[in-house]
């Protein structure tokens, strides 16, 4: 690791003031990306800006058909809090699968979706949920927000705050670990909204990051089951392949996924 | 057995330290004034060293050095050594291309170090490296074997051309042809044995200290053969003659295989610490383990079994290519050649074999032994052939093993081996119990209704261990003796110290041990220490590897033990004026039978030590000494069945059962004993599904991290169900055969095996990760 200043801040706007006194800055959430990155020495901020212990940024909120996840809440938190459980089980679920015990107890939400590893369990959630991101300067729809391989919509030194969720009527979420990282080698999100959209997206799978899938949200959209899904066929062209899976296989993978978040769906 | 005595499940006296942060491990030791190398390491896999700019490192504060491939050259340290000379089939010497401990004019591998910074500390080190400028050209690389050999390949070394190391070949040809020639049936397999990275949790480190008064080195290392290390090093690498040189290896966080190898780091450290006259500590990280420690296994193979009618096989041919990496590591030669071949016979009864194995340069880590070393591979091909044939002949497989077993012993196979005793039948029978082998297809038959494949997996291991006697492994090329040695030192108020040979990193030795001087003498553990690891403490000793510390190392503990005895009884018998054979050692006292008359040990030893009234004409103390060099290797075997299901949807495997039946002959601790089982299977369930060190066309390594090379956890591998049933080994007086590999060799078979049963196909190379598996369901 390179030399570094580190900050701790104590508000949203301390933090967004420190970042913009340092050469460099980055924020610190959890630390599972950053850190790693910045011991290979691959990443060299000048300072280091510590969202961890902003009050603010922690907590879920549930209010009528929301929910409201803060950026630095631990995935930990996220997987066993009760509202989390009642409104959108999927979200509960899908902490429990991401990662190890120690990534759980350290990562967080915001970190997550900020660094849109186009592995990463969470953007798909937010994708086919259709959730908000809340930063201190604007909300964006996922929809906007996710913009290819780690790249977001965030501009420099953009705080996300929250997520929030529109409680759906049905999601599920089923995930390929990717065997050694454990990161997703192909998840599949399938939500179904109180108004009767079908959204579903898959992350792990395309070379260009989080996507929707409208091949299967067109089939569930007709019949929600996943028999539906039985005669839909997925191109394997602009899908990731690496030693761990081929685009054939992770073509399959988003299938079968699908399958079996909607049988999971509740 | 006593509580504490042979048999004995007693709780390991190691964990204490271990499980509460207190190990000391060679990143742990500091000493005054002591500076940090980091090494630069080449990024390409084939290059010239064109030049090296260090001058801006050089100017940076805190940087004591820059030393490069060159100046170890001019300084005459030797080039790295393989110590097992083989000869090819035409009787030409294996061609061993020259390993400079750094690069001076090429590098052959990506992480080959061509220099070396030193600085006061590791950052400053690692922050200058940056700014020394390697120039390099770069050359063509090739990474794959097959490649290698073929016409036109880039040459690594000019003292191997066609990038081959050797063409050796052992057994019959003639008669092994004849058998074919005579067969009722003959099955042909191609299987690859993928390569393997060690991966030991304490990755590798050294610490060398020169002081230039006393011209004496001091090398902390991460060494599971220190003597062997400090033997290297002074006699090939002319660092230091050996009565100036100590080799420490203190606690060492797990080896297998790969800290037996001295390495070009231990060797810089030394050479730069008298360079700069300060001590000079180099801790790896994880990239260079993965870059740098000697890989395992990578076998690409073609065999042919034949059978007559009544499914009896008759002959065995077997043709290997054996990935060497870019260099010949310390016992690379051996590992493709008589620690493989020579079990191509397994558990069975094959009167002619013929093997053939090809060594091949490439430009990858050098390949070395890794749990198992060669017998894996062997046992692997040996019994995916036995599944395959199976099969295609249309028996059941465990009965096609059972109609060929070895059953009388001694047995002299084709290949050099020569079995002393087993009972193969007994472990399957146990295996097969215990999994209920015969309510099998009933089992299928339910997971097929509810959309899930099921598979049943057998696994017939044998392994030669307890390597080995120093006679025969001599006359195969090896240029080291195999025995062990031990002392026994009774302190003056009775405590004990065994001093061994063996080196103990994470099996157990502190306990098991002591419980065989508790098993003699009938003294609390308590009062014994195990000291090793460390060249000035203990005498001459091979080390641990090849599953031998009890076999040997224990032996020759007990070897001492026995000679330190008797001296004891004459002692005792002369205190209690009785005849020395009617002395016996019970709970810590000598006693005189049918008497009440008894001493105790510290007396005895008090008694030696003050000399006072010792009989006439014995030497003050009680200290013995041995050394024992086996006569024969041991030959621990058994079965593993393993039963599992396939996800035809994601093509992903899950266990329902997992069932290893041992015979490794007298267990000392059996808890010990099941933790060695348990090792050694997810070792080799992760060669079977997950473990896979992979390099592109280039040579470039793409699994360099945990993020890519897929490590087992514990959420990866089943409940073990372990049972043991033995026959004693008569090769050595305690009757053990050894644990340690057992369930890295015999593992992996019985998994694929398992796998190809589900989906009904026959051809699956490891790791049978899932999207291979799927691809090989919907294979046309
Ligand atoms: C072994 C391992 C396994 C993992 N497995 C998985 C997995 O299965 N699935 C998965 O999804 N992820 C996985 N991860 C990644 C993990 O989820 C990370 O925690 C996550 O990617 C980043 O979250 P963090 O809180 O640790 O962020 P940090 O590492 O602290 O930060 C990551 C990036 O986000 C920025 N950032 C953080 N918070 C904010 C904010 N509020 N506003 C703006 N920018 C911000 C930082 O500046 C930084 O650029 C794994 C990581 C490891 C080490």
């Amino acid at each position: 690791m390179y030399q570094t200043t580190y900050h701790r801040a104590s508000s949203v706007d301390e933090a967004a003031s420190l970042f913009a006194k340092g050469s460099e800055s980055k924020f610190l959430a959890g630390g599972q990306t950053l850190l790693p990155v910045m011991k290979q020495r691959l990443a060299s901020p000048s300072d280091v800006i510590d969202l961890g212990k902003i009050k603010e940024l922690q907590g879920v909120e549930l209010s009528g058909d929301t929910l409201i996840i803060k950026a630095a809440t631990i995935y930990y938190d996220i997987m066993t809090n009760a509202d989390v459980k009642k409104a959108i089980p999927a979200i509960s679920y899908l902490t429990s699968v991401l990662g190890d015990p120690a990534v759980r107890y350290r990562g967080t939400i915001g970190g997550s979706i900020a660094n849109n590893d186009p592995a990463a369990d969470f953007p798909a959630a937010l994708l086919a949920l259709g959730a908000t991101v809340k930063t201190n300067k604007r909300s964006i729809s996922a929809e906007d927000f996710f913009q290819g391989l780690f790249t977001t919509a965030l501009e420099d030194g953009e705080i996300i705050t929250a997520v929030s969720f529109p409680v759906p009527a049905k999601a599920g979420y089923e995930k390929m670990r990717h065997p050694a990282s454990r990161f997703a080698l192909t998840g599949v999100f399938v939500a179904q909204s109180k108004s009767g959209e079908v959204r579903v997206a898959a992350t792990g799978a395309s070379q260009s990051g989080v996507m929707r899938v409208p091949a299967i949200e067109a089939a569930l959209k007709a019949n929600w089951s996943p028999a539906a899904i039985d005669g839909v066929t997925i191109s394997a062209n602009g899908l990731l392949a690496d030693i761990h899976g081929t685009a054939e296989y992770r073509a399959n993978l988003i299938k079968v996924m699908a399958q079996r978040a909607v049988a999971a769906a509740r | 057995m006593g509580v504490e005595g042979i048999g004995a499940r007693v709780v390991r006296k190691e964990d204490k330290r271990f499980i509460t942060g207190k190990g000391r491990y060679v990143d742990d030791i500091k000493l005054l004034g002591m500076t940090h190398a980091h090494f630069i390491r080449s990024p390409h896999a084939h290059a010239k060293v064109k030049g090296i700019d260090s001058s801006a490192a050089l100017k940076m504060p805190g940087v004591v050095a820059v030393l490069t491939g060159q100046q170890i050259v001019d300084d005459k340290v030797g080039n790295l050594i393989c110590g097992w000379a083989i000869t090819s089939k035409d009787g030409s010497p294996m061609k061993m291309g020259a390993w400079p401990a750094m690069a001076p004019e090429t590098v052959r591998f990506v992480g080959q170090a061509v220099a070396v910074v030193i600085a006061d500390s590791k950052n400053l080190a690692r922050d200058a490296a940056e700014a020394v400028v390697v120039n390099y050209e770069e050359l063509p690389a090739v990474a794959d074997m097959q490649a290698a050999i073929k016409a036109g390949a880039p040459q690594l070394h000019p003292e191997a051309p066609g990038n081959q190391v050797y063409d050796w070949v052992i057994g019959d040809e003639g008669a092994t042809d004849a058998a074919f020639a005579k067969a009722a049936n003959v099955v042909k397999l191609d299987v690859t044995n993928n390569r393997l990275a060690p991966n030991a949790m304490e990755p590798r480190a050294a610490i060398a200290d020169y002081d230039a008064a006393e011209e004496h080195f001091t090398l902390y290392t991460t060494s599971q053969n220190p003597h062997v290390a400090r033997l290297v090093l002074s006699a090939f690498y002319n660092i230091a003659p050996e009565h100036k040189l100590r080799v420490i290896a203190p606690d060492v966080g797990g080896g297998f295989g790969s800290k037996i190898f001295i390495y070009p780091e231990e060797m810089v450290a030394l050479w730069a610490s008298k360079k700069i006259g300060r001590p000079v500590k180099w801790t790896g990280d994880r990239t260079e383990a993965f870059l740098t420690d000697a890989h395992g296994r990578d076998h690409v193979t073609h065999a042919e079994m034949a059978f007559d009618a009544n499914n009896k096989i008759t002959g065995l041919k077997v043709k290997t290519y054996a990935n060497f990496g870019a260099y010949m590591s310390l016992f690379s030669s051996s590992v493709p050649t008589y620690l493989y071949a020579t079990l191509l016979s397994g558990q069975y009864n094959i009167p002619a074999i013929h093997a053939e194995v090809v060594g091949v340069y490439t430009n990858t880590t050098p390949v070395d032994a890794y749990r198992g070393a060669g017998r894996p591979e062997a046992s692997y091909l040996i019994e995916r052939l036995m599944e395959t044939a199976a099969r295609q002949l249309k028996v059941d497989p465990a009965q096609l093993r059972r109609t060929n077993f070895i059953t009388q012993f001694p047995h002299q196979t084709p290949v050099i081996m020569a079995y002393d005793t087993g009972d193969f039948n007994a472990s399957l029978d146990a295996a097969m119990k215990a999994i209920d082998y015969a309510g099998f297809p009933a089992r299928k038959a339910k997971a097929k209704a509810d959309g899930k494949l099921r598979g049943i997996g057998v696994s017939c291991y044998i392994e030669a261990c307890g390597i080995a006697p120093s006679k025969a492994v001599g006359s195969l090329g090896a240029g080291v003796g195999l025995w062990e040695s031990a002392e026994v030192r009774v302190n003056p108020v009775g405590t004990i110290e065994i001093l061994t040979g063996s080196h103990s990193h994470g099996q157990g030795h502190e306990t098991t041990f002591c419980q065989l001087v508790a098993e003699r003498l009938g003294v609390p553990i308590s009062q014994v220490s195990i000291v090793h690891g460390d060249t000035d403490k203990v005498q001459f000793g091979m080390g641990t590897y090849g599953s031998r510390s009890a076999a040997v190392g224990l032996t020759a503990i007990l070897k001492a033990m026995e000679k330190m005895e008797s001296k004891a009884k004459k002692i005792a018998a002369h205190a209690l004026e009785a005849s020395e054979a009617d002395i016996v050692i019970e709970n810590g006292e000598f006693k005189v039978t049918g008497t009440d008359k008894a001493i105790a040990l510290p007396m005895v030893a008090l008694a030696a030590y003050t000399a006072h009234n010792l009989p006439d004409g014995m030497e003050p103390g009680l200290k013995e000494s041995a050394f024992y060099d086996p006569t024969n290797f041991t030959f621990p075997a058994g079965t593993y069945i393993c039963e599992l299901e396939v996800d035809p949807g994601t093509g992903k495997t899950s266990f329902v059962d997992f069932v290893a039946a041992d015979d490794f002959g007298r267990l000392i601790n059996p808890m010990i004993v099941e933790g060695q089982v348990h090792g050694g299977l997810v070792q080799g369930i992760g060669q079977a599904l997950l473990e896979h060190a992979i390099y592109d066309a280039n040579g470039q390594p793409v699994t360099a991290s945990f993020m890519d090379y897929a490590m087992p956890r514990a959420d990866d591998v089943p409940s073990f169900n372990l049972s043991h049933t033995t026959t004693l080994c008569p090769g050595n007086p305690l009757g053990i055969k050894g644990c340690g590999e057992a369930g890295a060799i015999g593992a992996s078979a019985a998994v694929i095996n398992a796998i190809t049963d589900a989906i009904g196909k026959n051809n699956l190379e490891m790791p049978a990760t899932p999207d291979r598996v799927w691809r090989t369901i919907h294979a046309a």
